[in-house]
């Protein structure tokens, strides 16, 4: 039942987006209970989200940037 | 002989501060595409304009490439022209509307940040326009931490947190499997809260 350190951050990493089974989640608490490292970066990594979330970000799409950068290749 | 020598190291010295600020347009598109972008919709609030604005600083910005001195960084060089770009957007729509010219910048000299007009009339004790400027600023914080991770990880970072792409649709179009690309989350994640804990994981 215990899981390592690594799967433990990486359902970490799926809960950040939502992709967690509720199997996995099971197991990360179990985790969290026992583990002394885990807990810190899980904080952490829930903060991420939060400020991404809050920070309202905006990118370009991939075609967007191929677009630009044929332009600029043609300019320069 | 020894004018020859001063000169040669004068001329390795000038060498050693270009590498510091030199202008590299090859890379502009992946390191400051979405920098800029985010720094123009938060003042102009409109995608398609703001990505013109964009573009728009990137090619005024190879045109005056010669003039470049070097004393900014690149990124700092760019934001200015995109500043201005973005004050002669809003000229322009005023002067459309007949309406007096709103000068945007508070002061030349500083890159404050925030709607000029709205801080004119702010209630100095609601702390919403604040919240506003602080959440563009932390926008720019992490877009400038994103491009400072690996390429890889930052377009992977960016398409599945920012524009919300699920996992199946990524790994096809970069050709990866779903445990790279966790790999590579991680990696970007882990990257991401180094870079922004000085200032933004503060307890």
């Amino acid at each position: 039942m215990m899981i390592s350190c690594e799967k433990a951050a990486l359902i970490c990493n799926k809960t950040q987006y939502r992709e967690a089974t509720f199997m996995e989640k099971m197991k990360l608490k179990f985790h969290l209970f026992m583990c002394k490292n885990c807990p810190e970066f899980v904080e952490r990594n829930t903060k991420l989200t939060a400020l991404c979330q809050k920070a309202n970000l905006q990118c370009l799409t991939q075609d967007d940037k191929r677009r630009m950068k044929r332009l600029l290749k043609e300019k320069s | 002989m020894n004018v020859v020598l001063s000169k040669s190291f004068t001329f390795d010295n000038d060498k050693n501060n270009m590498a510091e600020h030199v202008l590299n347009p090859e890379k502009w598109i992946d390191s400051y595409a979405d920098y800029l972008f985010n720094y123009a919709i938060s003042r102009i609030n409109d995608a398609e304009i703001a990505k013109d604005l964009v573009q728009e600083t990137f090619l005024a910005g190879l045109k005056s490439a010669k003039n470049y001195k070097g004393d900014a960084a690149e990124r700092t060089w760019l934001i200015a022209i995109l500043k201005r770009k973005v004050i002669d957007h809003y000229r322009k729509t005023n002067s459309k509307k007949g309406r007096a010219e709103v000068r945007m910048d508070y002061s030349a000299h500083t890159d404050a940040q925030g709607d000029w007009l709205e801080e004119q009339v702010a209630d100095p004790l609601s702390s919403v326009e604040n919240d506003a400027i602080e959440n563009q600023e932390l926008g720019q914080a992490i877009h400038s931490c994103i491009a400072k991770l690996p390429k890889k990880q930052a377009l992977v970072f960016t398409m599945k947190t920012i524009q919300g792409m699920d996992t199946e649709t990524i790994c096809n179009e970069l050709n990866i499997n779903p445990s790279n690309l966790w790999v590579m989350i991680h990696r970007a994640r882990t990257g991401l809260m180094g870079c922004l804990n000085k200032n933004w994981f503060k307890p």
